[in-house]
């Protein structure tokens, strides 16, 4: 996989296998400690500490379609090249929190990637799941929760033509919001040097 | 951050949708599923389903449900797009990339024709 925003995609999908009602989706880009944080947490079945301890085994999945789980050691081995690592936190019947840092600035970093597509597949893909997605870098912020818009829709699928247009905007634009300031800085930065 | 989408917005939207879908009520139910494990993932379903999303924007196309599910391990086929007209057996497809995507919704969902030659044989 070549995003974070892809990896987050399929964090998010074991939420839904977990049975997840509401998804938590963080994402939080430190420039001044090189840090990008990555969190998904769900109230999902949640995991013992049996099956916690042997996740980054790719030979270990809940799945009955087939025998390897390869998600979580892929994303654990992108982080841990790029100086970061991941954190695992779980307890059953109350949900599952999955933590990824990387150091922002390393080489072998993959970028974050359609962050807004992968939020809107997940919010009309999923529609009976609460999302809230939630995007900071250095100090700005944008959160995106999909309950007030269901409430406005009463009903109405989200995957009306006109409906479809207002999320993949309302998402896209607040993406680029809080990342337009970050190149703002990075120019300043270059034109300072 | 400004708020350019008000709730107000996507409720005068919503009514709009409301009198087109009625007055489209002939065209019948669609729904379109995307499978999204590990494996689709990899191989490019999400922007497989953007793109489905993109053309239902921009063809406008009513009554479609677009939905994600999990791998049915048939790995090697992904990525993986089922569609299902009312009243019709579901048409699975396979190797869907983005371009393909949008043709199965031009000619399947709209047009009502099963594109043969990109249908997973069963």
């Amino acid at each position: 996989m070549k995003e974070i925003a892809l990896h987050i995609l399929d964090l998010a999908e074991n939420s839904i296998a977990a049975g997840a009602r509401t998804v938590e989706i963080t994402v939080e880009e430190d420039t001044a400690q090189d840090r990008l944080i990555v969190c998904v947490r769900d109230d999902g079945k949640g995991m013992d500490q049996r099956k916690l301890e042997r996740l980054s085994d790719p030979f270990v999945t809940s799945r009955t379609t087939r025998v390897a789980g390869l998600g979580i050691p892929l994303f654990k081995d992108a982080a841990e090249a790029c100086n970061g690592c991941l954190r695992v936190t779980s307890e059953p019947g109350k949900g599952t929190c999955v933590e990824a840092e990387f150091q922002h600035s390393h080489i072998d970093r993959m970028p974050l990637g359609d962050l807004a597509g992968t939020v809107l597949t997940l919010v009309v893909g999923y529609p009976e799941v609460h999302w809230v997605f939630h995007y900071q870098v250095d100090g700005r912020s944008f959160t995106f929760d999909d309950e007030p818009l269901k409430q406005a829709l009463n009903g109405l699928p989200l995957t009306e033509p006109e409906v479809l247009r207002f999320v993949r905007e309302m998402l896209e634009e607040g993406v680029n919001s809080v990342r337009a300031c970050y190149f703002a800085q990075e120019e300043m930065g270059h034109a300072g040097s | 951050m400004p708020v350019v989408k008000s709730i107000e917005e996507l409720k005068r939207l919503r009514e709009e949708a409301l009198t087109k879908r009625q007055l489209q009520a002939t065209g019948g139910r669609a729904q379109i599923t995307v499978y999204m494990g590990t494996c689709g993932i990899a191989a490019g379903a999400r922007d497989t389903m953007k793109a489905i999303l993109d053309t239902i924007e921009a063809e406008n196309v009513r009554d479609v449900i677009v939905k994600q599910t999990g791998c049915i391990g048939l790995c090697e086929q992904e990525p993986l797009v089922e569609v299902q007209l009312a009243d019709t057996p579901p048409v699975r497809y396979g190797h869907v990339s983005a371009e393909r995507a949008a043709r199965i919704v031009k000619e399947h969902v709209i047009g009502g024709k099963i594109v043969d030659e990109l249908v997973v044989p069963e």
